[in-house]
């Protein structure tokens, strides 16, 4: 190795070095949000006795506080059905994020079922697809009773036999395989 | 470079020849028109840029080319007309979920003009998709892609994704509850990609959720990341036109007079 090698090879080490020196703080700058667990909130909704185990009510939940109505979504509440093989002491919170691509989906309590307005997703009482593209039950989120209140916390996802896992993007199917390929975010909290 | 001048910049004869005094102005005015020659020639003396200028400029076209060639150019614009809009629309607006919205509806309805240049962005971003769309569909069916042109193609196509990728940031800017929800839709469309869908679906909303950075991410995204990567392409592109030339439509055929085709005797 002459010696002008030698500096050509440094010369261009230290410019690869200043390059990455500029370079990774930047890229790790715009990644890292991702990685950032939220903070785990929990929010009343109502005593106990408002909910039924025959229909839903609609609560509004702040997931993302600061940012106004972009931060807000709906979930449907009820109290756990005995007809359904739940414990009535539970009380189960449905997320309103369809799990087709994330439009609001509505109850609609004549029919007992969750309508989507964007592509037709249609699901059942439970939160089941009966028709239409969505590819897994809705979301729902944990819920817990504490000082007479009903809360609402993190958002889960299910399989379509309703086995919790960890929370996916709508779109992404869950169980099986799917739990490999579309894999949860390293922050989502584990499934209940 | 008399060439790439027009006419009244060719610098004129010096006062006493050609008789040039003899016309009645004075030398001062004469010295005046002088000016605007002599600043290019200054310019041009220190830069060499005429060589350069002509063979851009003034460079030869094949027999044949018609207004469809023109479609490069009106894509060219169209780009312009956006960056200015673009520049000009960012003084009134800001990236916030809060204020966003009220921006928006203070620049379109109060400001003098607002809804005006807004409207040239919006109609202009509309515009740009359909020519570019053109533009490329003039080039797959004249030919134009084939060697020596294929990287000139494959920039093409890669600055098509850009401004496909421009339209998607520039929907959520209004962040009225359409932009909103055709951004939450499209964010999750990209999140079905298997294995790293999900990450890019993180990535583009900074988090698991529409957060609070969201917006200014994706206003980023819109006025400085996409627009600097299509001008540095755009440079590219054009360099290459320059350098390669442009093609004759398939339906000029190559000239093979006889004469044209030279034999030589071997031995």
């Amino acid at each position: 190795m002459t010696r002008r090698n030698v500096f050509i090879v440094a010369g261009q080490a230290l410019g690869g070095v200043a390059t990455g020196l500029v370079l990774l703080p930047v890229v790790g700058f715009a990644v890292a949000p991702i990685l950032e667990t939220p903070e785990e909130t929990w929010t009343g909704v109502g005593a106990p006795d408002e909910f039924v185990p025959t229909s839903y009510r609609a609560v509004t939940l702040t997931i993302r506080s600061g940012i106004g109505e972009a931060g807000k979504t709906t979930a449907y509440v009820r109290q756990g059905s005995e007809d359904l093989g739940e414990d009535p002491n539970q009380y189960i919170a449905i997320s309103t994020r369809c799990a087709h691509l994330g439009c609001p989906v509505r109850f609609f309590d004549a029919a007992g079922q969750f309508i989507c307005p964007c592509h037709g997703g249609v699901y059942d009482f439970e939160g089941k697809v009966i028709g239409g593209p969505p590819v897994r039950p809705l979301d729902r989120f944990q819920t817990r009773v504490e000082g007479g209140e009903v809360q609402v916390g993190s958002r889960y996802s299910v399989t379509s036999d309703l086995e919790p896992v960890r929370a996916r993007d709508p779109g992404e199917f869950t169980g099986g395989i799917w739990e490999y390929l579309y894999p949860p975010r390293p922050s989502t909290p584990p499934a209940p | 470079m008399p060439k790439l001048l027009p006419s009244f910049l060719n610098k004129p004869g010096k006062p006493g020849e050609n008789g040039a005094a003899g016309n009645g102005s004075s030398p001062a005015v004469e010295k005046l028109k002088e000016a605007p020659a002599d600043l290019v020639g200054w310019v041009d003396e220190r830069t060499g840029a005429t060589p350069f200028l002509t063979g851009m400029l003034f460079r030869k076209v094949p027999k044949g080319t018609n207004w469809f060639y023109t479609l490069g150019s009106a894509t060219l614009f169209a780009f312009v007309v956006q960056a200015i809009t673009g520049v000009f629309l960012a003084m009134y607006y800001t990236p916030s979920p809060v204020e966003a919205y009220a921006s928006i509806t203070h620049l379109t309805n109060e400001v003098f003009l607002g809804e005006f240049v807004r409207g040239m962005h919006k109609w202009g971003a509309t515009v740009m998709i359909i020519v570019i769309f053109l533009h490329m569909g003039r080039v797959f069916f004249f030919g134009a892609y084939k060697y020596p042109r294929e990287l000139n193609w494959i920039i093409g196509v890669v600055l098509i994704v850009l401004v496909l990728l421009m339209g998607l940031t520039g929907y959520l800017l209004p962040f009225d509850q359409r932009s909103y929800w055709a951004t939450i839709v499209a964010m999750n469309i990209n999140g079905t990609g298997p294995i790293l869908g999900p990450y890019l679906a993180d990535f583009l909303r900074a988090g698991a959720e529409f957060e609070s950075t969201t917006l200014a991410r994706f206003y980023s995204l819109h006025m400085l990341l996409v627009p600097g990567a299509i001008i540095a392409l755009i440079g590219a592109h054009l360099y290459l036109v320059v350098k390669l030339g442009t093609t004759a439509p398939p339906w000029i055929r190559a000239e093979t007079k006889p004469k044209s085709i030279r034999t030589e005797k071997v031995g």
